[in-house]
């Protein structure tokens, strides 16, 4: 897996979600996970309001 | 739980409970899912709402209303204020809700109109039947099921897989989503009477700080910036800087997180079996961010289609291309010229702002209408004019509309 999300920090608002653009990350109830699809592209990185995700290439 | 219902609504927030109960009341059988162990909960919205808006789906409570407004005090960059009454402001700012207990009590109109409601399940996909959406895959509890339906209504908010999964594309790009965080605060001391924003590219890039009442002494005190601006810092960090210069001995009670779709209307919301509305349709106002109303209006009209589609047993486009025609009209308008004015808003220098605010510090606004205002604004910044000038075209088309 190429994010990686700390639960510590993410609010669970799916802000992340909506920008993924292969669609690689779900909000299931209160965490999120990413699957095979993901690009490293850094989108969701770049725009969660706290920071949580870190992208590594 | 039956396997079969007319109607799927995936998603238990504004737009989701009233379209579930627009097509129960209609007599349709209706199954809501929510993914959520909570209705509401947690709250990613500052929960300003208009009043006529509100009123027009329900009956305002006292039990969910936090307060009541009288006007917004908008702070250009240099701290020139402009005051605008409710009546001009009205777009967004009236009541300030509670959303737990207000998406709750909306879920619970569902239920009265003869809704079935599931929450702690969420929709893992669709059922897809020679080109036409038949139903939801689903995991309650961490069980599989599939329940099938006529026609499912895609409510799932921001993080909308739903449009994807028939092959709509809702994805967003950086600019066309603001990024927001929200504290409620104990201490700011604000009059309670009013709502706050405050403009500025140092203290929001592209986007703004807002404060808004919440009774007893509370605020949501918030920010969203926009997504392209975001990055090296993030919403909550601006909004920390923020809160410690100005309310440094105030005390925070809950952290709220969220984005806000500002893209304006996207191309198609429906397929066959399916309509997208609210946040998961991108109905929110790209200006304001608003998109409580607009969810509930969409909600609404999607219910009502729905209904007209069963009874005459076409649920393809054909038919729920009614849905797409009607919002479009209704809401799709405004949507459409709020994106113009956030296209240019987005590039305006701190400069730019402060001397739009200095143009209309003298100028009353409780007694003017819309159109004053665009006269003031123009006759102060030729430029602005002309970059508004479509949206100028539609909103004289617009007010004489109005006034017949
Ligand atoms: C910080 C912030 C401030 C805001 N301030 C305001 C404001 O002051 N005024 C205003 O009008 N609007 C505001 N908004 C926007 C407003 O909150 C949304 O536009 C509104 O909630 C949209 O309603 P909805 O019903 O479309 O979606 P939502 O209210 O987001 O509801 C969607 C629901 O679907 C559920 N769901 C998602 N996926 C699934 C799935 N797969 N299965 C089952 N359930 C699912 C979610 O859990 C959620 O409960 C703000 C937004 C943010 C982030
Ligand atoms: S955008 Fe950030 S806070 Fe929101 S769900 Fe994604 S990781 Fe969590
Ligand atoms: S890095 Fe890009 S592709 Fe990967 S999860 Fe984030 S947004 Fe999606």
């Amino acid at each position: 897996m190429a994010i990686k999300v700390n639960k510590f920090k993410c609010g669970y608002c799916g802000a992340c979600v909506s920008v993924c653009p292969p669609g690689a990350l779900e909000l299931v109830e209160t965490w999120i996970e990413a699957d095979d699809n993901c690009t490293s592209c850094g989108m969701c990185a770049k725009i969660c309001p706290v920071g949580a995700i870190e992208v590594s290439r | 739980m039956k396997d079969q219902y007319d109607i799927i609504v995936i998603g238990a927030g504004p737009g989701g409970s009233i379209a579930a109960k627009t097509a129960a009341e209609k007599g349709l059988s209706v199954l809501m899912i929510e993914k959520r162990q909570e209705i509401g909960d947690p709250v990613r919205c500052a929960e300003g709402v208009s009043k006529v808006w509100l009123r027009k789906h329900i009956e305002p409570d006292h039990r969910w209303i936090c307060a009541d407004v009288k006007g917004s005090r908008i702070f250009s960059p240099d701290g020139s204020m402009i005051e605008m009454a409710e009546e001009i402001a009205g777009g967004e700012v009236g009541y300030v809700l509670e959303r737990k207990l207000f998406d709750r009590a909306l879920a619970c109109e569902s239920a009265k109109a003869g809704a079935d409601i599931m929450v702690k399940t969420r929709a893992t996909g669709l059922i897809i039947e020679d080109g036409f959406v038949k139903g939801v895959k689903l995991m309650h509890l961490g069980e599989e099921k599939q329940i099938r339906s006529k026609v499912v209504i895609g409510a799932d908010g921001i993080e909308s897989k739903v449009g994807r999964w028939a092959g709509i594309d809702t994805s967003l790009k950086p600019r066309d989503i603001e990024t927001c965080a929200q504290f409620l605060m104990s201490g700011t001391a604000i009059d309670q009477n009013y709502c706050y924003f405050y403009l500025g590219n140092e203290i929001a890039p592209s986007g703004y700080i807002w404060v808004f009442p919440k009774g007893q002494g509370l605020a949501n005190v918030g920010i969203g910036i926009l997504g392209s601006k975001s990055g090296k810092k993030h919403a909550i960090d601006y909004l920390k800087e923020f809160v410690g210069k100005k309310y440094p001995d105030a005390k925070i009670l809950e952290i709220d997180v969220g984005g806000v779709p500002v893209s304006g209307s996207i191309e198609r919301t429906i397929a066959n079996g399916l309509m997208l509305v609210g946040d998961a349709a991108r109905q929110s106002d790209p200006i304001t961010g608003g998109g409580i109303i607009n969810a509930m209006e969409a909600g609404k009209m999607a219910g009502e289609v729905a209904f007209e589609a069963i009874s005459k047993n076409d649920v393809s486009t054909a038919t729920l291309g009614l849905y797409e025609k009607k919002w479009r009209h209704k809401i799709g308008m405004d949507i459409d010229n709020s994106l113009i004015v956030k296209d240019i808003f987005v590039d305006f220098s701190d400069k730019e702002i402060d001397s739009l605010a200095h143009s209309l510090e003298d100028v009353n606004f409780s007694s003017m209408s819309l159109l004053d205002l665009l006269y003031a604004l123009f006759k102060a910044n030729k430029k602005l004019l002309w970059d508004l000038r479509v949206l100028f075209k539609n909103v004289v088309k617009y007010e004489l509309d109005f006034e017949r």
